[in-house]
């Protein structure tokens, strides 16, 4: 008897037997045989791309909105290097990705063949693991082990690299039950981890007087439950909450406890109570730079708990009182036991006093702005589109700039997984085809993707990949003619020399959609905002709305770099001080 | 604690070096990822040694020394724990009690004039004269780092030598159960 089959085979059946349905591709030289294998069977659905970097993005937004892992396949050297942008991007966001990339064969490997890169080696900072398959009996194994460390402890890429020849061998498959993966490979925290440390952070946050929670990502990636169950404790303490650019959504933004975000263009609220609590309850966020502002300055006296999967994250850059290591869901699941054997309760008077003193802050009312006249202000058009859409199941992607900070602040999130942005790398195009990969995961949904004039750019080839597969993807763009954020930074702290930040020859976006025979809409004032806004959400098919919004718009409220919480500019007219804000320049 | 120009909290802990080991699947790739890791993330290795342990379970043992604050220190271990193909990370000078040894290979300059000093000063260190149809002078001589840097400079006052260094291997003296 003989079991083999080709290696290519082997890659379709490991996708199959993890339950993959999409993958997003381009084929090329060295994948060939994958494709060919692709072509004979109807279990996996191919999404053909027009760039690879658009693949990866796709992917990602694919994996952020429906909690499964998205998988790439693309080719040897350009192929590969193509997605080493969004490799990076999935590693600093975490999200699960497996990324299948062709190499030339064996006998060629080192000799600079045509399409030939290091692919393992250009990729290794850039992955949670990645592999050159040479056996083509241990890619079955290669391939499960991938995806359990993709979705594992803190979820990121994995790459497997795939030499053609092995890709035509013939070898047998095992399947995925079969294989055993050495727990030093794995994060597998004990069924008893961290009691103590629970127990004393409960303790801690029971005996607070000013508690804040500080809610990022990782409530997220450990599922919808976490979310659940994270609502259900800061209710049962009954304490404030902020989260970061990758927790909304965990606490619905109408919460009662809910301050919005916190940081550089974080809530005012948020920034002073995360300054002037007592207790911080960090549960799956990782004290980013755009988060914390000057470290030394950075919540000077509170006592911290750190809940995070990731043991690198603890003390890294924010000293903790209470660290606990482990999977949200389970934490918090066990902090609420325990709060409630104990038979804890929160001294409500300084919990009233705490309050009345965020209320106080909150009058600040720190994304307020000027909306006279009938231009459309970048703020009210996000607004708009938020009241136009609270009701139907939406999802929100983003570019990176001041329409992405914009859409935090003006666009509430009541339940996780509906907000995809590129939050630690920051990448520009990443919002289109996020926007893709969620519309393919989800198909009846409303998937809009934020955009500003200059990031649309970036990957506005995807438009083609939109139309072919019919997805009605919605790119909202703020249109200014300007990297905004980059403007406005040169505004702030460059004495107003705009270099190169303003895009001169930027298309027509209603004729560029047009062409591509999707459909182009362009407001220009208040008047045809709801009109244009109500055209979009009901066509049916891909389109592009051109939002001309005022020009020179900033984004407040902002904790310039170099300036702690309490030193938040609510608007232009508040000037950061000469000396800081030199030292600030220096910052990214 | 890092590189970062946020301003950091005040630092305490001063700058020591530090010997880890750690014990990594013997896999493809796997030194790449450990000194990829020091440089991207812009930390410093003074040596390193790396060496298939044990021959069964496809074990090597890596042996780095590095120095930095014990916050940098402890970052560097968690980053070790990390990567996936690496099974533990033990910072020996937190363990308290370790033996360290190096091998250093001297070739020596030798003249007339100064063959006796070379004789006797290896003979005080113990270092090994090693034959070889070249006739050449060739010194082994193992032990402590300290002791090798003392030879390396004695031995330099008194005539031209070369030198390779293994750089150190350390492995931690505690007491240990059998079974573990």
């Amino acid at each position: 008897m003989n079991n083999e089959i080709t290696g290519a085979e082997i890659v379709l059946k490991s996708l199959a037997d993890q339950g993959v349905e999409v993958v997003f591709g381009y084929p090329g030289g060295a994948v060939l045989p994958i494709y060919d294998t692709l072509f004979k069977q109807n279990s996996i659905k191919h999404v053909l791309v027009r760039q690879e970097g658009g693949a990866i993005h796709a992917a990602e937004g694919y994996a952020r909105s429906t909690g499964k892992t998205g998988v790439v396949l693309v080719t040897s050297g350009p192929g590969a290097t193509n997605v080493v942008t969004g490799l990076t991007d999935a590693m600093m966001d975490s999200v699960p990705i497996v990324c299948i990339t062709g190499q030339v064969p064996q006998h060629l490997i080192g000799s600079d063949a045509f399409q030939e890169c290091d692919t393992t080696g250009i990729t290794r900072p850039c992955t949670k693991h990645n592999y050159l398959v040479k056996d083509v009996n241990k890619l079955s194994s290669v391939f499960h082990e991938a995806f359990t460390i993709a979705q594992n402890g803190r979820p990121g890429p994995v790459l497997i690299d795939i030499p053609k020849d092995v890709q035509f061998a013939s070898g047998t498959y095992e399947e995925k039950n079969k294989i055993v993966i050495p727990s030093h490979r794995l994060f597998e925290p004990s069924p008893d981890f961290e009691k103590n440390k629970i127990e004393e952070a409960v303790e801690l946050i029971s005996k607070a007087k000013k508690p804040i929670f500080y809610i990022g990502g990782g409530c997220i990636n450990s599922g919808p439950k976490a979310s659940k169950l994270v609502r259900e404790f800061i209710d049962i303490v009954g304490a404030p909450v902020t989260m970061t650019l990758m927790g909304l959504g965990v606490v619905g933004s109408s919460d009662k406890n809910s301050l919005g975000m916190l940081g550089m263009h974080g809530m005012y609220e948020a920034n002073m109570a995360m300054h002037e609590c007592d207790v911080m309850i960090n549960i799956g966020a990782r004290f980013d730079d755009r988060v914390t502002g000057r470290l030394d300055a950075f919540s000077p006296n509170s006592k911290k708990i750190h809940v995070d999967i990731d043991e690198s994250n603890i003390n890294k850059t924010i000293n903790v009182d209470v660290p606990i290591i482990g999977d949200v869901k389970q934490v918090v699941e066990k902090m609420i036991s325990v709060w409630n054997e104990k038979k804890y309760k929160i001294d409500s008077q300084s919990l009233k006093l705490w309050w009345d003193k965020i209320n106080k802050w909150k009058e600040v009312d720190c994304l307020n702005y000027n909306n006279e006249g009938n231009q459309i202000k970048p703020q009210y058009a996000v607004q708009r589109l938020y009241e136009l859409t609270k009701n139907t199941k939406t999802f929100i992607t983003t570019e990176v700039g001041q329409h992405q900070m914009w859409a935090a602040q003006f666009y509430k999130f009541e339940e996780p997984n509906r907000w995809l942005t590129s939050g630690g790398l920051g990448t520009m195009g990443y919002g289109f085809p996020a926007a893709i990969g969620a519309q393919v995961g989800h198909p009846d949904a409303l998937v809009i993707d934020i955009a500003g004039d200059a990031s649309i750019l970036m990957n506005i080839q995807e438009m083609s990949t939109a139309v072919q597969y019919r997805l009605p993807v919605k790119i909202f763009i703020l249109n200014n003619e300007y990297m905004g954020m980059v403007r406005q930074w040169q505004e702030l702290l460059h004495g107003g020399r705009y270099s190169e930040s303003y895009t001169d020859s930027l298309p027509d976006f209603v004729k560029l959609a047009e062409s591509y025979r999707a459909v182009g809409l362009r407001a220009k004032t208040t008047d045809e905002l709801d009109d244009v806004i109500n055209q979009m959400i009901e066509t049916k098919n891909t389109v592009i709305a051109d939002i001309w919004v005022t020009k020179e718009e900033n984004c407040f409220p902002m904790i310039q770099s170099g300036s702690a919480h309490n030193e938040m500019m609510l608007s232009k007219d508040q000037k950061q001080d000469k000396k800081s804000a030199e030292k600030g320049k220096i910052l990214v | 604690m890092n590189k970062s120009v946020y301003d950091s909290p005040d630092q305490v802990s001063e700058t020591k070096r530090h010997i880890l080991t750690v014990l990594v699947d013997n896999e493809p790739g796997v030194l790449a990822r450990v000194i990829g890791m020091f440089s991207g993330r812009g930390y410093n290795i003074d040596s390193l040694n790396v060496a298939e342990v044990s021959n069964d379970e496809n074990i090597s043992r890596i042996t780095i020394v590095t120095h930095g604050t014990s916050e940098v220190v402890s970052q560097i271990e968690k980053q070790l724990l990390r990567i996936v193909p690496v099974h533990s990370v033990t910072n020996l000078d937190q363990e308290g009690s370790s033996v360290e040894a190096e091998v250093a290979l001297v070739y020596i300059y030798i003249s007339d004039t100064n063959k006796k000093k070379v004789y006797q000063l290896c003979d005080l260190y113990r270092a090994r004269k090693i034959e070889n149809e070249n006739n050449t002078t060739i010194f082994e001589i193992a032990g402590a780092s300290e002791r090798v840097n003392r030879f390396i400079k004695e031995i330099n006052e008194i005539t031209k030598v070369e030198i390779v260094r293994s750089g150190p291997v350390a492995i931690s003296s505690i007491q240990k159960n059998e079974e573990e």
